[in-house]
């Protein structure tokens, strides 16, 4: 006799089977994922010299940390890193305060035309972010921002797709609670901040993760809008390993490793509510 | 405190859809006016443009000598605990009932000494420091009512505030609301679907319909005035626990007296002589279509006053009975096949089958002109002068 549960033995042979083969894809799947990262710490750990070898070799003859402390030596790594947090940490900040207004404007005040404005609002998710590359340059370079913090930071500063978020977000919060907040004696303002933002918390941290992870990962805009070397952010700076000092690959990867570890902190940290944030969107967008 | 006054008060939504026309209200001070109906009749808009939470399409609503129209809600001096009791689920329960105070910039002290009187008062002040995740239905309900007491607003607004409470806990909510506005004296407007909530809080209730496509006012009065004195068939069939009885017929003049006919001409299923007092008004319409408006308790298996076999009873099949305790629920059928619903006296044990005579009190009967709005015949503007405020105020 068998001790299975009468559901686990009522399945016939294949399903008998189905479990082991998960499993198996899975596995697959997962070491498809971890593959290129312990790959990429081992060309990191190697020597110049033998990387061409590595693939022949598989493994590094002499485990080295030259090439984290070439990273150091021959850009201003920190001055990137600082950089890459400078300007996403302020994006971050004011996309939270710029999104989370607009959406208590489109889900909390009734103003005629609203929802058009919205649907107008949201439309501009769908203009490819390349098309709008040049000119956003154009206004950007003639309004002085050019090689400047300001430049990186103020066009981000504002987005329809946080804004959707947090306006999904918002609807699911009762109206009865603005009500009784207006007959106690609150207006506009408090309402949004006693009421609704500490309520809109979770989608709050949800923007504000998607908001850092999209900034300190953006490449091409930083690439275009600065020269000086100071203003450079972590995925233009790794660029500079391949052009002025040729092709340092363990260097390169030593520093998209180093690159890594906040988004993985941060990940590991709010998992919870990344998963969420996904949901949000997918479920009721 | 204060009196409310609504004139001609019109609500249209979209600039098509109109919820609720001609409303006409005073509220005095220190009454507690409750606003009952089916859903859809305009009893929340109603309140709602007194709370400010609507804007109001035509006409005028008064708080005091103030007219409210343009005036926002927190400026309106009131109170409102909503049907979700709208609690702000991210404060403590004290939090909650000092937001509206701290918006109004009372001195800490008399914060602290209000919130914890009213807490008092509504037997919550060990619930001071927990969420409202943390309480059970009931508990919310008085925290929302806390809130609203705490303010010491000169209008109380309720919004269905017991429709999410299980039924044991709806009826003791209601005593202690009941018992609160006798200690408090202010000025109320309760909003219900349940005709029994209605009729037991209300000093007066107003009942509302939307039958027309409309929401509209159908009658004003007292609890008592109200279900005595339906004026039309639609208040006489929404009030009472136990629905009205109705059959269609016609009124006839024999034997000097005005009778309610209904069923063949030979062989008539109700014949019922009406009383003398109101045979001048009915005269005029014998001949016509009426309907007999008749609720299950003014049905007995014994004469209860005057009434005489010949001119005052129905004769019908049982077909149910369910004992109630106190009264017995007899479900019969008339020989043209209508049903009735009769509730008797427990006291007596009744046949479950067979052939009954039912004597009708002819006191309490009432007749209707057709349709489902069909005016009433016997009292077409109510209760009579000289019976008004029956019960009312306890004053």
């Amino acid at each position: 006799m068998s001790d299975r549960s009468p559901i686990e033995a009522a399945t016939g042979p294949l399903a008998k089977l189905a479990r082991p083969a998960t499993f198996v894809a899975l596995v697959l799947l997962g070491i498809s994922f971890v593959v290129p990262f312990v790959w990429q710490v081992l060309i990191s750990l190697s020597d110049r010299s033998e990387v061409d070898r590595l693939t022949e070799t598989g493994f590094p003859s002499r485990i080295s940390l030259d090439a984290y402390v070439r990273v150091f030596d021959q850009v201003p790594f920190a001055k990137y890193f600082f950089n890459s947090f400078f300007v996403a940490g302020w994006v971050t900040l004011l996309q939270v305060i710029t999104c989370s207004m607009a959406a208590y404007a489109f889900s909390r005040i009734q103003w005629p035309g609203r929802d058009k404005v919205f649907l107008l609002y949201l439309g501009t998710l769908m203009v490819p972010g390349v098309v709008l590359m040049v000119p956003n340059f154009v206004v950007i370079l003639g309004l002085g921002m050019f090689d400047d913090y300001t430049g990186l930071i103020i066009p981000a500063a504002f987005s329809a797709y946080g804004t959707f978020l947090l306006r999904q977000f918002m609807l699911t919060i009762p109206s009865s609670l603005d009500e009784a907040a207006a007959i106690d004696g609150a207006g506009h303002w408090r309402i949004f901040t006693q009421v609704i933002l500490p309520l809109a918390r979770p989608g709050l941290i949800v923007l504000a993760i998607f908001a850092f992870l999209f900034n300190y990962n953006s490449f091409f805009w930083p690439l275009i809008l600065t020269q000086s070397e100071n203003l450079r952010v972590l995925p233009v700076g790794l660029l500079q390993f391949n052009t002025t000092y040729g092709s340092d690959v363990p260097a390169i990867m030593a520093a998209a490793l180093m690159a890594m570890i906040p988004p993985i902190i941060l990940f590991l940290l709010l998992q919870k509510y990344l998963v969420k944030g996904i949901q949000l969107g997918a479920v009721k967008g | 405190m204060a009196q409310v006054t609504l004139r001609d008060v019109k609500k249209v939504y979209d600039g098509k859809v109109v919820a609720v026309r001609d409303v006409n209200l005073t509220i005095g001070d220190g009454e507690f006016l409750v606003l009952v109906g089916p859903s859809g009749c305009g009893k929340s808009t109603t309140l709602r443009m007194i709370a400010g939470l609507e804007a109001i399409t035509e006409g005028t609503i008064s708080i005091g000598d103030r007219v409210v129209n343009d005036v926002h809600p927190k400026d309106r001096d009131i109170a409102m605990v909503f049907q979700n009791y709208a609690l702000y689920p991210h404060m403590s329960v004290e939090k909650n009932m000092a937001f509206g105070l701290q918006l109004r910039r009372l001195p800490r002290e008399e914060i602290k000494r209000r919130v914890t009187e009213t807490a008092g008062l509504l037997g919550i002040g060990e619930l001071l420091n927990r969420r409202p995740k943390q309480l059970s239905g009931g508990q919310r309900q008085r925290v929302a009512l806390g809130r609203a007491i705490v303010r010491d607003a000169s209008v109380f607004l309720f919004d269905e505030p017991l429709s999410n409470l299980d039924a044991k806990l709806r009826v003791t909510t209601r005593t202690e609301i009941k018992k609160l506005h006798k200690r408090l004296r202010t000025t109320t407007v309760y909003v219900t679907h349940d005709q029994e909530e209605a009729m037991t809080l209300g000093d007066r209730i107003v009942v509302m319909s939307a039958g027309r496509g409309v929401g509209v006012i159908e009658q004003v009065d007292t609890p008592l005035n109200v279900y005595r004195y339906p004026k039309n068939r639609f208040v006489g069939a929404f009030l009472g626990r136990t629905p009205m009885n109705f059959f269609d017929g016609r009124l006839v003049e024999a034997e000097g007296e005005v009778w309610f006919v209904a069923g063949p001409e030979d062989a008539p299923s109700i014949r019922l002589a009406m009383l003398p007092k109101h045979t001048e008004a009915l005269r005029g319409r014998v001949g016509a279509e009426v309907t007999l408006g008749l609720r299950p308790s003014s049905l007995s298996e014994h004469p209860m006053g005057k009434e005489t076999a010949a001119h005052s009873t129905i004769r019908s099949q049982v077909q149910v009975v369910e004992p109630l305790g106190k009264n017995i629920d007899v479900s019969c059928e008339l020989p043209d096949g209508s049903p009735m619903l009769a509730r008797i006296d427990a006291r007596h044990d009744f046949p479950t089958s067979g052939e009954v005579k039912f004597y009708v009190d002819m006191e309490h009967v009432h007749l209707f002109e057709p349709g489902e709005f069909g005016a009433s015949l016997l009292h077409p503007e109510g209760a009579p002068q000289n019976e008004t405020a029956t019960l009312a105020s306890g004053a």
